[in-house]
């Protein structure tokens, strides 16, 4: 039989079925396009998390207290140390020859109060170095005052959806704010950037490092950030800072250092996981697709029994039979897949046109994937009754049942 | 062209064999137009099926064309059934969903013959046939014995040497049926090989050549004088033909 006969004999027998094919189509359809949604928005969320965590630069260093393994999972994104990391500590990084800045950061959750509103917003004790080394920019007034870090002083900055929640609409350049039981005055809005580290700048208040040592009550740094001189390496920077460290806690490696490149390589590779599962899941519906390709060839076999003994009376081996029942649902699996792929696409397009911060990309292991398993499905289940309807005898099939027409 | 030698089938039902072909033996000459006439069940759709490589016989031989067919694969059947034998059946058993052309097509589709070669072929034969005007109905706009020539059509359109009718007539009311038989005994008048099966002695009587069939064995054979001669040496069948009218 000509590939071209072929095709037109199951368009016939297709467009004939027309609600059964119609219904075929859909499962199939579903299952492709549930895989390259899914896995379109793994990936997106894998772009987005990674750039994300881009922001931090490539140059930058975080020093957590206490020692942990980074290698193996997730680096630990709080450190309890057995030795504080002093603000005397963070002075003397920052003399090292292969670091540039350093910020020290402590923060937590403070009680924040103006005009009788009151919130709790996440508190950032840190430097003026903070802001060069994360890039934050300010949208009215100015950054922290460039004072000895062990100096307090009542000043803070806002961002702009914390600002919006305690002032509102009004002027909060300058106003006294209450964190905590000290006073602060806001110098400074800051620019909104989004998320940023899992955390939202614009939803933070930034203060001196000593005032909130104050506020919190505490001696040891959360974090320190540390940015790599320029034409220093990476490496060296690392074991002077560890060296440093070591000699200041007298002997002791007890802090953690961070690289953006471990940072996201842990990240890279559960995002990577999870969109894998996602599309894995979605898969099964690809083989409920199947299952029901194999259900509708059988019935489709049974129906047609006068019509299988006729084709081989004129001339039809069971070569041929198997393949015209096979080419069938491969066929049906094929456009089902192609609309599948389509509406996928399309869903995927909306998606990212109503929220176009968020990366949307179908790998193209799971686009070759969904396609291929659909196929694949279809050709498995559809062999058994195909090659039932191969192997019929054709006379008991002729007679079997009494032709319709 | 024909030959059989003690040719057995016996299909096993419910613990009961029945012997549907007993040691039978036969032979057929080309152009040749036969009756096998009997009750149901004694075996003369199974010796039908036979012929035309849809079954397999248990023992024996089957010559076509000094061709041992039982040696002969699935395969090789196949093409041998698409090639050489054309089928009638009391059913039409035409394709539903596909129209009369179409139909007449399949076995040309089936051996991939190219649809530049096929159409001048289908349009001689609709025209043959007179089914030209219905080349585009569908089975069920047709009536049975329009059908039935749709069928034969199908049947022929290879230029098969033997031809295959099971109660072709069995359908029809009594003026198609005449046409379909007559169509029939034309094809045969060509140089056909015709083989009707029957169980109505009316159509079983018109041909030259009469088997009666029991139990899996020929019962008893007739044979007309004009045959008898044409089959002897002198193939003159059309003179034949026409002292039986």
């Amino acid at each position: 039989m000509r590939s071209a006969d072929l095709l037109s004999f199951n368009l016939r027998l297709l467009t004939r079925q027309w609600f059964r094919t119609l219904m075929i189509l859909l499962a199939t359809a579903v299952g492709v396009a549930a895989v390259l949604l899914l896995t379109g928005l793994g990936e997106g969320a894998r772009r987005f998390v990674l750039e994300e965590f881009s922001l931090l630069g490539q140059d930058t260093l975080i020093m957590l207290p206490g020692r942990k393994e980074t290698t193996g999972g997730l680096p630990p994104l709080t450190g309890e140390g057995s030795r504080d990391i002093t603000l005397a500590d963070v002075a003397a990084l920052e003399r090292l020859s292969s670091i540039s800045l350093a910020a020290p950061l402590i923060a937590g959750n403070a009680q924040v109060v103006y005009a009788g509103r009151n919130r709790e917003v996440m508190t950032l004790g840190t430097s003026a170095r903070f802001f060069e080394i994360r890039e934050l920019t300010l949208k009215q007034g100015r950054s922290l005052p460039l004072i000895p870090l062990e100096r307090a002083e009542a000043v803070c900055l806002i961002g702009p959806k914390a600002k919006a929640d305690l002032f509102g609409s009004a002027q909060a350049l300058g106003q006294w704010l209450r964190i905590g039981e000290r006073r602060f005055r806001v110098i400074g809005i800051i620019e909104d950037r989004g998320q940023s580290l899992g955390m939202d700048v614009s939803d933070q208040l930034i203060i001196p490092v000593a005032s909130a040592q104050q506020i919190f009550n505490v001696q040891g740094m959360f974090r320190v950030f540390l940015k790599v001189r320029p034409g220093s390496s990476m490496q060296q920077a690392r074991s002077e800072i560890i060296d440093l460290m070591q000699k200041r806690h007298g002997g002791e490696r007890d802090v953690t250092l961070i690289t953006q490149d471990a940072l996201l390589g842990a990240f890279d590779d559960i995002l990577k996981l999870l969109t894998l599962s996602v599309g894995a899941i979605a898969a099964i519906s690809l083989v409920v697709a199947g299952i029901l390709i194999m259900n509708i060839t059988l019935i489709s076999v049974s129906q047609r029994t006068a019509e299988i003994g006729l084709l081989k009376a004129l001339g039809a081996s069971s070569k041929d039979i198997r393949l015209l029942f096979l080419s069938e649902a491969m066929l049906l699996a094929l456009l089902g897949a192609l609309i599948g792929i389509g509406s996928g696409y399309a869903l995927l397009w909306l998606g990212h046109s109503l929220w176009p911060q968020f990366p949307v990309s179908v790998p193209l292991w799971a686009l070759l994937g969904a396609l291929s398993i659909a196929l694949g499905v279809a050709a498995l289940f559809a062999w058994l009754p195909a090659s039932r309807a191969a192997r019929l005898p054709p006379v008991e099939a002729l007679h079997g049942e009494v032709g319709h027409a | 062209m024909i030959r059989l030698e003690q040719l057995c089938k016996t299909y096993h039902l419910g613990g009961e064999s029945v012997h549907a072909l007993d040691h039978m033996d036969l032979a057929i000459a080309a152009g040749d137009y036969l009756s096998v006439i009997g009750p149901s069940g004694s075996g003369k759709s199974t010796l039908l099926n036979m012929l035309g490589l849809l079954d397999t016989p248990d023992s024996g031989e089957y010559w076509l064309e000094e061709q041992q067919v039982s040696l002969l694969n699935e395969e090789q059947r196949a093409a041998l059934r698409n090639q050489r034998i054309g089928f009638v059946f009391q059913a039409y058993h035409l394709i539903d969903r596909l129209n009369a052309r179409e139909n007449i097509e399949l076995p040309l589709v089936l051996n991939g013959t190219p649809p530049k070669l096929r159409r001048p072929l289908i349009d001689e034969l609709l025209q043959r046939l007179g089914l030209e005007k219905h080349a585009l109905h569908l089975p069920h706009q047709l009536s049975g014995g329009q059908r039935q020539r749709v069928a034969i059509a199908r049947a022929v359109i290879r230029k098969p040497a033997l031809l295959l009718a099971d109660e072709p007539t069995g359908n029809l009311d009594s003026h198609s049926s005449n046409e379909v038989i007559e169509l029939l005994e034309e094809l045969n008048g060509e140089g056909i090989t015709l083989l009707v099966v029957t169980h109505d002695p009316k159509i079983g009587e018109r041909a030259h050549r009469r088997l009666w069939m029991q139990d899996g064995r020929l019962t008893g054979e007739n044979l007309d004088a004009e045959s008898r001669e044409g089959r002897t040496g002198r193939k003159d069948r059309k003179g034949s033909d026409d002292a039986q009218r």
